[in-house]
């Protein structure tokens, strides 16, 4: 489960690619309140007291043809914003789709400006070294490299 | 047996501070070179002994607890509120985890466990084990405190004793919670080994690396244990919970995968330091995190900081957590900063593209993944915070962030083994690449071919997408490790002459870490491709009558009766459903749902007929009130099988790299004498 967040998260992102789906994408887009911290299309507790009655003001939602926003946004006003099951794109909640793609990429820069000093640095020891090795210090190093070729 | 329970706990507190308490004198002592009036040699192994004595003390009240709950003893509130009569004798036994305080009596049990084993084999190493030990036996008292004065397991109930107990939680009366939690708890309370070996070898500043390769064992074994938890905990969800999956980004499930990640990157960048003396303060801080966030999960678990399903262990010790989350990262920083220079590396990277390099990006990768989810675990508290209004970071959150980082993590699985060390040439990578490459194009061919679309009416549809990049970078992972098996075994036969499986299998046998570590990374790719195909899930929902029928992928499901069964714990309901394929009856499927007598608590029991092409998928939701007919919903999961078959592989591969290689000497021994000189070439992991 190395990367359990891959297809993992792949079940939850099932697209909205036909006018049927919108119900359950937005269903998807939506907590059930009852506590089971599930998502609302996917809440089937047995005798669960709110999903139904939130599935079915979907429903209702859906046929007054009513737009996306504005169902969430009748959602939130009924129940809080802990009913939308993520993060808006608006006010604070916009840290948190950035944070984790800043760290990632300020990371991945520091991973490879490091890789690349440490790089450098190598070269020009090897260049001053070179002439001035001994044939046991080569043997040595010789056979770290051998040593060092396993594992995974 | 509740004053017997007490103490126990008492004695086995009072034997783990004795540990503490002088096996640090020992070690003082030791370090300093001061006389004592006892040598600080035997006061080392008094210190020991008591650990080991400690640990039978913890034993005895982990007995006391669970012999209460066989003989119904009800005076002691937690058997009260957690068993009852007619619970199973298994479920009793898991009473043991399944509240808050015997779920921390089961901690400071294998924690004691954990310790008699390092403490009896401490001839490897005597003053690394001491060290090792004695910060052992720090963790332990710090949850033998909790258990004794904050969350007291054997408390009597005041009051009338009730004739029955209050019963077991009903999602927690399933086979897999039997064996789950005691799991999970092996891998989270394993981890307090590693890093206790990492503080002491630093502590002392321990010569060399040989205290990496003695943790290696512990570290792999409880990598196991926790890999093994989380995938019997996502079994149970997905079995137990009804909703057709397996994974909910839940708090506490999250709290089990960022545990997982740090150690994996351990287990990653630990060979560099092994083999090249790199990233050693990189690594002691893998270690360090990875045992603060087995913290992390359990204060999230028990503190109720953030909501989750697993409510039924929350209780008010979190601020016994907090503060030894901070003594731990004080005494952590303290000795860093303190012998840091012990830390200096012995080698740099050379290459951007080498094989040390990957396994930088790796870790980079894993522990951008730990900070993704720990981020969404933690947002909505600081949201609160901040601004006062607390959200939700669930699903949609995790697939937007998550997705683009695990796929890049697959695609260096399968990288990361076909670079060699220092620096790779380009003749190197083009002679590597080519196969997985042409793999990942023909794998993508063969998906659009297939169906998988990922632009659908102009508009991207994103679950197809993934799932066609994953597919396609999974066969090219899984071309490139084969491909290395394939290499080794084809120069094997040819110089021994053996057909290509058994050269494998010598191959695997002469360098099984490296070789089981690679059936890791198969069992790995496995998982993924049974995760991306619930991209194309299914399901539908009916009211079905007698002889009504629905349909669903294949399959027609008729149901052919209802019926109701009853024991001593709870009432039953279930559906008989005839499944048909093609017109031809194929088998019979009883989903059911329960009502547990004691607490009146529903609970569905899901009817899964697994292949390993899909899951059928039924849940008994109950009747409509107003028609008085059963409602039945049918999944049709495509590959999950998939998912548990990659875990068999997994867990085959780890107990291989477990396993010690056949050492040059023996494999020369084994070759007749003309032969022997073809034999060195291929020894000891030179490939």
């Amino acid at each position: 489960m190395q990367v359990g967040a891959v297809a993992v998260a792949v079940c939850f992102s099932l697209g909205a690619t036909d006018a049927g789906s919108r119900y359950t994408d937005l269903n998807h887009r939506l907590m059930c309140t009852c506590g089971c911290a599930q998502v609302l299309g996917e809440c089937n507790h047995v005798g669960c007291p709110n999903s139904a009655g939130e599935l079915n003001e979907l429903r209702v939602a859906i046929a007054n043809n009513q737009g996306d926003q504005p169902i969430l946004d009748g959602f939130v006003a009924r129940y809080g914003a802990v009913v939308l099951a993520a993060p808006t794109g608006h006010g604070f909640d916009v840290v948190a789709w950035i944070a984790p793609f800043a760290v990632f990429g300020a990371a991945l820069l520091g991973t490879i400006l490091l890789v690349r000093r440490w790089s450098v640095g190598r070269t020009a020891l090897t260049v001053g070294q070179a002439a001035g090795i001994d044939p046991e210090d080569r043997s040595r190093l010789d056979q770290v490299r051998r040593d060092t070729d396993g594992g995974f | 047996m509740a004053a017997f329970g007490s103490f126990a706990l008492l004695i086995a507190l009072a034997l783990a501070a004795y540990n503490l308490l002088a096996g640090a004198l020992a070690l003082r002592l030791i370090a300093t070179g001061r006389q004592a009036a006892i040598s600080p040699e035997r006061l080392a192994d008094t210190a020991r002994r008591a650990g080991i004595a400690g640990f039978l003390a913890v034993s005895a009240a982990a007995f006391a607890l669970i012999w209460s709950a066989f003989t119904n003893d009800f005076s002691i509130t937690y058997i009260l509120e957690h068993s009852n009569r007619a619970l199973p004798g298994a479920y009793k036994f898991a009473t043991l985890w399944s509240g808050q305080e015997g779920s921390l009596l089961l901690w400071a049990w294998l924690l004691g466990t954990y310790g008699f084993i390092l403490r009896l084999t401490h001839k490897t190493d005597v003053k690394l084990y001491a060290y090792a030990g004695t910060i052992l036996a720090g963790v332990q008292v710090f949850f033998l405190s909790v258990l004794c004065f904050a969350a007291p397991p054997f408390s009597l109930y005041r009051g009338a004793i009730p004739d029955d107990g209050n019963g077991l939680n009903p999602l927690l009366q399933y086979p897999e919670m039997v064996i789950h939690p005691p799991m999970l708890y092996l891998g989270y309370v394993g981890f307090t080994v590693p890093f206790a070996f990492a503080l002491g070898a630093l502590m002392m500043r321990y010569p060399g690396e040989k205290w990496i390769k003695v943790t290696r064992v512990w570290t792999l074994v409880t990598w196991l244990f926790l890999t093994f938890g989380i995938f019997l905990g996502m079994h149970w969800a997905y079995a137990v919970l009804g909703w057709g999956g397996y994974w909910g980004w839940d708090p506490v499930e999250n709290a089990s995968f960022m545990p997982w990640l740090t150690g994996t990157a351990f287990l990653h960048s630990v060979m560099m330091q092994e083999k090249k003396g790199m990233m050693k303060s990189w690594n002691v801080w893998l270690i360090f995190s990875t045992f603060l966030l087995t913290l992390l999960g359990t204060l999230l678990t028990r503190a109720g900081l953030v909501s989750s399903v697993h409510a039924f262990a929350q209780s008010s010790i979190g601020t016994w957590f907090v503060v030894f989350m901070g003594i731990v990262l004080t005494v952590c920083i303290f000795t860093y900063v303190l012998q840091r220079s012990h830390l200096r590396s012995e080698h740099h990277l050379e290459s951007l593209v080498s094989r040390e390099s990957s396994f930088l990006f790796n870790n980079l990768v894993l522990l951008t993944a730990c900070f993704v989810i720990l981020w969404g675990t933690l947002f909505p508290v600081l949201s609160e915070y901040v601004v006062g209004n607390k959200v939700t970071v669930g699903a949609p959150f995790y697939n937007r962030v998550a997705v683009p980082i695990g796929i890049f993590l697959v695609l260096l699985t399968g990288i990361g083994p076909l670079l060699p060390w220092r620096a790779a040439s380009f003749r190197s990578i083009r002679r590597n690449f080519v196969l997985p490459v042409v793999a990942f194009w023909v794998a993508a061919i063969v998906c659009l071919a297939a169906g998988v679309r990922p632009w659908q009416d102009g508009s991207l549809d994103t679950g197809n997408f993934y799932a066609l990049i994953t597919f396609s970078v999974a066969a090219a992972v899984l071309v490139a490790i084969f491909g290395e098996f394939w290499r080794g075994a084809t120069v094997i036969s040819k110089q021994t002459g053996k057909n290509i499986a058994v050269s494998t299998w010598l191959l695997t046998r002469r360098n099984t870490r490296r070789y089981g570590g690679y059936l890791v990374h198969v069992g790995v790719v496995v998982v993924v491709i049974g995760l991306a195909g619930a991209a194309f899930n299914r399901n539908t929902e009916s009211e079905l009558g007698l002889h009504g029928k629905m349909s669903i992928g294949p399959y027609t499901l008729e149901c052919t009766g209802f019926t109701q069964d009853s024991n001593l714990n709870y009432n039953s309901e279930y559906a008989l459903l005839d499944v048909y394929k093609d017109g031809k009856k194929q088998f019979q499927m009883t989903p059911e749902k329960r009502v547990y007598l004691i607490t009146g608590q529903p609970q569905t029991m899901v009817a899964i007929h697994s292949t390993l092409s899909w899951d059928l998928y039924v849940v008994y939701e109950g009747t409509n009130p107003d028609t008085g007919q059963p409602i039945i919903k049918a999944i049709l999961n495509p590959l999950v099988g998939w998912i548990w078959a990659g875990l068999v592989v997994l867990v085959i591969g780890t107990l291989l790299a477990l396993v010690p290689s056949i050492s040059p000497a023996t494999a020369v021994l084994r070759v007749p004498a003309r032969t022997a000189p073809t034999e060195p070439a291929m020894k000891g992991g030179h490939l």
